[in-house]
């Protein structure tokens, strides 16, 4: 067990060294440097001026010394400051960091209960297994970001129920409000994926001796299925949740940029498109980081569920 | 029957893409000429599907947005293939250390939020290495490109997996007794023995390629416009869910049946 844990987490610090490198030499690709910008902005500075400057803030250094400052700054965790909001990135950052933490924790919980709900309903009725497949194989096609709008349109303009987007100013109520359609929007990609894979797995495992052994000691069929069944399905369902980590940071970023809802992934693009190259990828590396320890943690706690796993 | 409604739902989406020009001509309209009188218009027999934000009929655009976004998809899925196979095949071929490498570099592609690195990734600059930004061509060629980087990992994976297993037959050894050189066993024997899961592979991958494009059209970093593609034609949205509800509609309806398309293609060469 330890043993994995630290091989996992030198893979994870290897996958951020590479993952920082490359984007940083990529980052130099994008559109113009800070000095670039500080010209457009202000004309009467001559190309001498713009050459001290360059060499003040260390642009004019090779790519690697830079990114070695860089990332040595961020090891000691001087995060350095963000152009787009005028502040140090570590206070753009936890706020964003928390608000995602709810959305794509609220997602989680509502994915998971309603399509494990649905997956058991679909192994428990064999009938209604083409409609659950059916609506699996819909609801992994369909962009988030479009079922995001249909919902817009349905909730927010035509029956006026919830706001549209935005950030919530008031009471917890009023928050919750705001969190109804991106929540929505986030977890309806997952549902799919959930149900179809729960209700493979509770359908396998309804099949085993263990399982007509309890039938035949005379359980009912719920507790045929919640208790001796599930069980034994929880661990590749949760096999799903450790591979999603990553779609779900994906999703909450579009999910953040359609619902204009502040969190990470909105910093993300917004420090994209607004050129500010240190906090794009100071948030990128965090994200990354995140998602890298959730996948670990459901990894454990699959093999803390399956003895199987442990001893292999 | 799934494979059935996977090709009739492909050929269908295809046939729209190849018929633009057609259907171009016989509406009359430019698909890509703003014309500000008749904007938000609602369907009519001149524009069926009525006209978007500039007045640009929406059949057409949709019909165009076909071609880009089913190339990207099928472009993306080909270099994938091409890319995966061949890093699969390598893996599964030398085995020891650079096996390892190689999956370990698959693991760590994997484990990362492919989104947020592939918007980071796609507002890169190009123009600064030669690349022309702009143009659709360019736009297309740049978008598959950094799809193509993440879009690898599952084939290799699986022609890797495959691979494997066929390298160890009786047949391969023969061959090899038989004094056939490793290429030839490996393009001659291997190769063709690892079709089926490199075609589901391929399958899924033109599915994730149309999905990605769309998601980074959407925020305006893909296809730019006036060309257009599904997910740019949702890129104000917040515009048009008050004035156009029904403009908002069918670009997404069109990226899920493509997507479930491949999807429904991929489940039935599975079985």
């Amino acid at each position: 067990m330890i043993r994995l844990v630290a091989t996992r987490l030198v893979q994870i610090a290897a996958t951020l060294a590479i993952l920082s490198f490359v984007m940083f030499l990529l980052i130099g690709l994008m559109p113009g440097d800070p000095i670039d910008v500080a010209i457009a902005g202000d004309p009467r500075l001559s190309a001498e001026d713009a050459a001290r400057l360059r060499a003040l803030h260390g642009l004019d250094q090779p790519l690697l010394s830079r990114y070695l400052a860089w990332a040595g700054a961020l090891l000691e965790g001087r995060f350095g400051h963000s152009r787009l909001f005028a502040q140090p990135v570590a206070q753009v950052l936890w706020p964003a960091l928390l608000s995602t933490l709810v959305l794509v924790g609220a997602a989680i919980l509502l994915s998971g209960g309603l399509g494990i709900g649905l997956g058991l309903l679909a192994a428990a009725r064999p009938r209604l297994k083409p409609l659950v497949d059916a609506v699996a194989i819909l609801g992994q096609s369909a962009p988030s970001f479009w079922m995001g709008i249909l919902l817009i349109i349905l909730f927010a303009v035509t029956l006026g129920w919830l706001p549209a987007g935005g950030t919530p100013e008031g009471g917890p109520v009023e928050a919750l409000r705001f969190l109804v359609l991106p929540v929505t929007t986030l977890a309806l990609a997952n549902i799919a994926a959930y149900a179809r894979h729960s209700a493979a797995a509770t359908a396998l495992a309804l099949g085993e001796p263990w399982v007509t052994a309890a039938r035949a000691r005379g359980n009912g069929e719920a507790r045929l299925l919640l208790h001796h069944a599930f069980p034994n399905a929880a661990v590749p369902v949760l096999q799903i949740a450790a591979m999603d980590a990553g779609t779900l940071v994906g999703g909450a970023l579009v999910t953040e940029t359609l619902f204009a809802r502040p969190g990470m992934g909105k910093l993300i693009y917004d420090a994209v498109m607004g050129n500010d190259t240190n906090l794009a990828l100071v948030a990128l590396l965090l994200v990354a980081l995140m998602t890298m320890l959730a996948t670990l943690g459901a990894d454990l706690a699959q093999r803390a569920l399956d003895p199987r796993l442990r001893d292999g | 029957m799934r494979l059935g409604l996977g090709i009739a739902l492909l050929g269908l989406l295809a046939l729209g893409a190849l018929g633009a020009p057609l259907a171009e001509a016989w509406l009359g309209h430019d698909p890509f000429t703003p014309d500000l009188f008749n904007r938000f218009t609602e369907a009519s027999p001149e524009h069926p599907l009525g006209t978007d934000e500039l007045g640009r009929d929406l059949l057409l655009r949709l019909l165009h947005g076909a071609r880009v976004s089913l190339a990207v998809g099928v472009a993306t899925a080909l270099a994938a293939l091409l890319l995966g196979t061949a890093i699969g095949l390598l893996a599964a071929w030398r085995g020891g250390a650079l096996d390892a490498l190689l999956m370990r570099l698959a693991d760590g592609m994997l484990a990362l939020p492919a989104l947020p690195v592939l918007v980071v990734l796609a507002a890169a600059d190009t123009g600064r290495i030669g690349l022309p930004r702009g143009e659709p061509a360019a736009d297309i060629l740049r978008i598959v490109a950094i799809l193509t980087l993440f879009g690898w990992v599952g084939v290799a994976r699986l022609a890797r997996a495959a691979a494997i297993s066929v390298l160890a037959r009786d047949y391969v050894r023969a061959a090899r007794a038989l004094g056939a050189s490793e290429a030839r066993v490996l393009l001659r024997h291997v190769l063709p023995n690892i079709g089926a899961p490199l075609g589901v592979a391929t399958a899924l991958a033109v599915a994730g390629a149309i999905l990605a494009e769309s998601t980074l059209s959407f925020l305006g970093l893909g296809i730019a416009p006036p060309a257009a593609s599904w997910g740019n034609m949702l890129s104000n949205a917040q515009e048009l869910v008050f004035s156009a509800p029904m403009a908002a509609v069918w670009p997404g309806l069109a990226i899920l049946l493509a997507v479930a398309g491949c999807t429904l293609l991929a489940d039935g060469l599975r079985r």
